[in-house]
């Protein structure tokens, strides 16, 4: 077990090496930031400083050197658009990214649980078909026009909710939050609801697949042969070995959530990491990308590493490393 | 004429005939196919023609005369002049162009992908698959944005523009491939351990023909199924890109950047401009992804009930 | 007054060809203390009868009409609800596959302890100690601590075992055992069918026990219901049934099981009402292509000589030497096969007999040892040339008739493919006649060279495969369990095919198999396999008769007898 757990460990470390090296390769290797620095009348001499002062003039080796160094002391380089530490611009931006994914998570995951198991016990039947019919509209809808949707019904008609940013915040050191006041919890709704919708439809289709797969299981038929009931049956049985493979799943689009992020930031002007990304993609600016894509797979990998975890504490097979 | 016959014949037909929704998807999806296809016939304009374009006509309500020029816009104008239906026809053309090359790209490295992994196993099999675990722990959306954004870097800035379209159908073929290689790697699995592969072995195949000709074809259904689906999220990832600003060009607009553009005026009352795009889009994703949905029950009797 | 009647039942299950009628208008009854045996082939309803009684069947199967009584009272109206008070506490069932039977994530002491709070008014202490008496009644040893273990860490007949304790928990009056020994080998399955008569006798209890197994029967039942096509043919005390059948159907099943006791030339040829829809056709093979060339003339002697071969696999790969874990499936393994006879591979599972066959044709590479074949070595030391010219006279039948023909090609491509692969043939007009030819030998008729696999039966496709693996015109054919997937009937006519085939083709044989009786029907010799190692190798009757080795009188005295 102890050997299962290094192993898993050691297997997040090397995930985060081959990001790294991604990160390190796109500021060798992609375009000449130069250029998109400086506008269409430049001068050699500008050119030359610029470099000079980036420390593109500097050997392949040494260059790596310093990514290695910085990246460990959170040091990713600085924004060529904007000139500050690319690492101090994301973190300022993350507390509003990290409070809405949060948010949507929990919003995604308690309902397409739930969703997921009634439909899976009531296969047939009104309300499980108007729930299946909607997600797959949900999934068809792309998030960026259910965001404008919802904002035109409750923010432009019926006025009930704001239409963009994060209303007021309250800073708590280096953290800002928009949990404690009314405005920022009123700004908080749209955006989760349009951002945590479509995990919710995953979430939701898998649950109710897995746990269809489940109940066509013997020990299932076995268990209604002994008399159990059909609560037991569903909500003992069934749903537990339902929710071991879901894990690791629902833990995956919960991490890609921080991701879909960017969208939802896009449409609601929501300040977080988000917005900032997709101006650092239509700008090439590449030092910003790269903490972005770092940033990213840390916690990625962290999740991925505590829901190993889970798994581990859940599945008795797993415990006697016969599974590994 | 016999394989016609015997498709018709077929338990897919049938379930085919027996759902309606499977067969309103289908009729939607072929006709905005079609549509797409042929739009330079459809298309009342060319709304890329800027012979064609008087500014006067801006905001013209569908079907109500313009109040400078007279001239009626059946889904009406955008704030250019342009007719929104012949530009939705022109949109829909490149975001089906797209999001079909990049499924197709995506499912030649996925099935080629899998299949190898499947095959050769041990080490192969390990180092393909630790790549595509490594993406897939990455949004495709997100990948797909990464990408663009590198090769954009590659890209010289003058010809940015005419190469948006393939960039974009590098990024989401790239972001998707893993979807194709993992199920073409299961199923490849369970079939190389069946009998009819060690026969092949036997009677002297080598590997190449045992993956092509016999393996092959029998995992063919599950990649259907998948290049269904693939279609209908490729087409919204595209769609999603170009409304970022971060795909299709305003000189190329797709249905995404036409709804980007849309999204300025629904506020001030405009609705059309963003309206027609945007049931376009819905009607495009939500007829493939039915019957994506419909195909992997028909094709998988065991969910069959 | 039976402890169970079935009366007039009918089942039927709605469906794209229209209603499918699986159980026809059939009675039956049973009393406490008795074992019923409900014998069938696949497709006799038997499950569809057991299902239909405990009101479990699988949507959309429906009981269309009849009556099931439990002592006295009619329950096949009851509510759902209502319906959960019988089962379990007054009728059980025991499943197949003891593997897949209970939830993988709960403790044995949790579905014991789960199942007798359902039922019984009892304190959750008094429970667990049922739980363990009952642990100790079917035979775990240590049942105080095993409770407490989860399904993984037991095997396959303690599983079984298990099963067994839950299905008794609250004391049944009947118990539907649903081919409970199927799933496991012959050692652990006269263990298991001990357990159960020991257990019917001492409690009472009356017990339908379904299964497509003679021999099991023969063991095990005091009365037997023998089913075909969903219609009840013949009822009867065992003996009788057995020895003296009354009805036509019941006979030509009868003949067709292998006797335990002695060996027969040839299955009777049985006027079976449906057949696999094939006969054997009188083939003229003088001057034939099949029967040319000089590889027919018999070599005396040994064709094949196999000495001290291994085969090891890797089973978990790891980076360090020392943390990879291997599995050697064959130990040390020799033997030698005469030109013209069949040689037998006996064992149980994991035993292998089927890695010796995969080794043998080069599916898997051996790990040491020498295997000559015709003077030739086929392990590719001296020549890869030589052993792939030598691996052109062996070929395979395999065991699964569904998985060993790709679906997706037509039966003349199949067949066709080894004389392309290896270009026996100049063009393809010769090779459609030699498939045609071949279709006809193994009695298919060569219109089937147009048709898919999935068109045919288990036993038609088992022929497809013979036809495909004598394309090569090979000298030494390989059979792996060819008939363990089929019914009884089709198994008697496809070795019939393997025997008239041998004669008129003077093949040779290696016949691979778990089941005694066709083993004694078909070997001239014998080699008995345990865990990777060859026990004993004799003439097939010295095995049946005197054998030497304790595994192997085991092995004798613990396969189910059914003499004739």
């Amino acid at each position: 077990m102890l050997s299962y757990i290094v192993k898993r460990a050691l297997q997040s470390v090397l995930v985060l090496l081959a990001v790294g090296l991604v990160a390190f390769s796109m500021f060798r290797f992609v375009g000449d930031p130069v250029e998109n620095m400086l506008g269409q009348e430049r001068t050699n001499a500008d050119i030359e400083r610029l470099r000079e002062s980036l420390g593109l003039n500097d050997p392949f080796l040494v260059q790596y050197w310093d990514f290695l160094v910085g990246a460990v002391q959170g040091d990713v380089g600085v924004s060529f658009r904007q000139g500050r530490p690319a690492l101090e611009l994301i973190m300022e931006r993350a507390p509003a990214t990290l409070e809405l994914a949060l948010v949507s998570a929990i919003f995604a995951m308690v309902l397409g649980i739930v969703l997921g198991i009634y439909t899976a016990i009531n296969r047939k039947g009104p309300i499980t078909n108007f729930i299946l019919s909607t997600s797959l509209i949900g999934v068809s809808l792309p998030t960026f026009l259910i965001g404008i949707l919802l904002i035109y019904i409750f923010a432009v008609e019926l006025k009930w909710l704001p239409s963009f940013g994060r209303g007021e915040t309250v800073d708590l050191g280096w953290w800002s939050t928009g949990l404690l006041t009314w405005s920022g919890i009123k700004s908080l709704i749209l955006p989760s609801i349009t951002l945590g919708l479509y995990q919710m439809t995953l979430i939701m289709r898998l649950v109710r697949s897995e746990m269809s797969e489940v109940l066509r299981q013997d020990y299932i038929r076995f268990a209604r042969a002994r008399g159990l009931s059909e609560r037991a049956i569903n909500f003992r049985h069934a749903v537990k070995n339902t929710l071991i493979p879901v894990i690791t799943v629902a833990g995956l689009q919960i991490g890609s959530i921080i991701a879909f992020a960017i969208i939802t930031e896009t449409v609601f002007q929501w300040p977080g990491v988000g917005l900032l990304f997709i101006d650092s993609v239509q700008f090439v600016d590449i030092p910003v990308m790269a903490s972005y894509l770092m940033l990213i797979s840390v916690m990625f990998v962290g999740i991925n590493f505590l829901v190993d975890m889970l798994y581990l504490a859940i599945d008795p097979r797993l415990r006697d490393g016969k599974g590994s | 004429m016999d394989m016609l016959k015997r498709a018709i014949a077929s338990d897919l037909f049938w379930s085919f005939k027996r759902s309606p929704v499977a067969v309103i998807s289908a009729l939607v999806a072929i006709t905005l196919i079609l549509a797409a296809v042929f739009a330079p016939l459809l298309a009342p304009y060319n709304p890329f023609d800027p012979a064609s374009l008087n500014l006067m006509n801006g905001f013209s309500k569908p079907m109500e005369p313009n109040a400078f020029t007279g001239e009626s816009f059946v889904l009406g104008t955008d704030d250019q002049g342009r007719d929104v239906l012949s530009t939705i026809l022109y949109g829909m053309r490149i975001s089906l162009f797209v999001g079909a090359l990049a499924v197709l790209f995506a499912m030649v490295i996925g099935v080629v992908l899998g299949l190898v992994a499947a095959y050769a196993g041990g080490r192969t099999d390990a180092i393909i698959m630790r790549i595509a675990d490594v993406q897939l722990t990455f949004p495709s959306i997100l990948v797909a944005m990464l990408i663009f954004g590198i090769a954009k870097g590659f890209t010289p800035i003058h010809l940015r523009d005419q190469m948006a379209i393939w960039v974009l159908i590098i990024s989401i073929g790239l972001s998707d491939w893993v979807q194709f290689a993992r199920v073409v790697r299961g199923a490849a699995l369970v079939e190389k351990s069946k009998e009819y592969v060690e026969a092949a072995i036997l009677i002297g195949r080598g590997p190449v023909a045992i993956i092509f000709k016999h393996i092959l074809p029998n995992v063919l259904s599950p990649v259907l199924v998948i290049a269904t689906i693939s279609l209908a999220l490729a087409i919204i990832s595209e769609a999603t890109l170009s409304f970022l600003g971060v795909g299709a060009p305003p000189t190329q607009p797709s249905l995404g950047t036409l709804i980007r553009i849309g999204q300025g005026y629904l506020f001030s009352g405009e609705w059309w401009i963003l309206f027609f795009p945007a049931v376009t889009l819905l009607l495009l994703a939500l007829s493939v992804n039915l019957l994506g949905d419909w195909l992997r029950d028909a094709l998988n009797p065991k969910l069959d009930d | 007054m039976a402890l169970l009647e079935i009366k007039n039942m009918v089942v039927e299950f709605p469906g794209r060809h229209g209603v499918f009628t699986s159980v026809k208008d059939v009675s039956l009854d049973v009393a406490e203390g008795e074992i019923l045996g409900l014998v069938g082939e696949s497709g006799a309803g038997k499950s569809t009868v057991g299902n239909a009684v405990l009101n479990l069947l699988q949507a959309p199967g429906r009981l269309a009409a009849g009556e099931v009584w439990l002592n006295g009272e009619r329950i096949d109206q009851l509510s759902q609800s209502k319906f959960r008070s019988i089962r379990g506490k007054r009728i059980s069932m025991i499943f197949q596959d003891p593997m897949t039977s209970l939830n993988p994530i709960e403790t044995i002491e949790y579905q014991l302890v789960e199942t007798i709070l359902t039922h019984l008014d009892v304190s959750k202490k008094e429970a667990e100690q049922r739980a363990i008496d009952l642990l100790d009644q079917v035979g775990i040893p240590d049942p105080a601590t095993r409770i407490k273990q989860y399904p993984h860490q037991f095997s396959g007949g303690m599983r079984q075992r298990v099963v067994i304790a839950l299905a008794l928990s609250v004391e049944p009056e009947l118990i539907i055992a649903d081919e409970p020994t199927t799933a496991l080998d012959v050692t652990i399955q006269a263990q298991i069918l001990e357990l159960i008569k020991d257990l019917c006798k001492s409690r009472n209890l009356g017990v339908i026990l379904v299964t497509h197994d003679m021999g099991v029967i023969a063991e095990t039942a005091d009365r037997v219901a023998v089913m075909y096509k969903g219609e009840l043919i013949e009822v009867g005390d065992s003996d009788q049934v057995l020895r003296a059948p009354k009805e036509e159907y019941t006979k030509s099943l009868i003949a067709a099981v292998p006797p335990s006791n002695k060996k027969i030339h040839r299955f009777p040829k049985v006027a079976l009402t449906d057949s696999d829809g094939s006969a054997l056709q009188d083939f003229d093979l003088k001057g034939h292509w099949l029967a040319a060339g000089d590889v027919h003339d018999a070599t005396q002697g040994t064709l094949l000589d196999v000495k001290n071969l291994s085969k090891r696999f890797l089973v978990q790969n790891a980076f360090l030497e020392r943390n990879r874990r291997y599995v050697d499936a064959i130990k040390s393994v020799s033997f030698d096969v005469k030109a013209g006879e069949t040689f037998g591979l006996v064992g149980e599972s994991g035993s292998g007999k089927s890695t010796v066959a995969r080794v043998l044709t080069g599916i898997h590479p051996a790990t040491s040892g020498e295997m000559i074949f015709d003077g030739k070595d086929l392990t590719g030391k001296s020549g890869k040339s030589e052993a792939a010219a030598a691996r052109g006279d062996i070929q395979m039948v395999f065991q699964d008739p569904y998985s060993s023909l790709n679906g997706r090609m037509k039966i003349g491509s199949i067949v066709a493919e080894p004389m392309v692969v290896n270009n026996l043939t100049s063009n393809k007009e010769e090779r459609d006649d030699i498939v045609a030819d071949l279709l006809e030998l193994v009695g298919l008729g060569k219109d089937a060279a147009r048709k898919f696999p999935h068109e045919f039966s288990g036993g038609q496709r088992q022929r497809i495969s013979i036809a495909r693996a004598l394309a090569t015109r090979p000298r030494f054919l390989i059979c792996d369990e060819p008939t363990s997937a089929l019914d009884v009937s089709i198994q008697a006519q496809i070795l019939n095919l393997l025997k008239d085939l041998q004669e008129e083709l003077n093949l040779t044989l290696l016949f691979i198999s778990h089941d005694l009786p066709v083993i004694r029907q078909m070997c001239d010799r014998v080699g008995v396999m345990q865990f990777g190692e060859l026990m004993e190798v004799a003439e097939t009757e010295a095995i049946f008769e005197a054998p030497q080795v304790a595994y192997t009188q085991q092995l004798v005295s613990q396969m189910p007898k059914f003499s004739k």
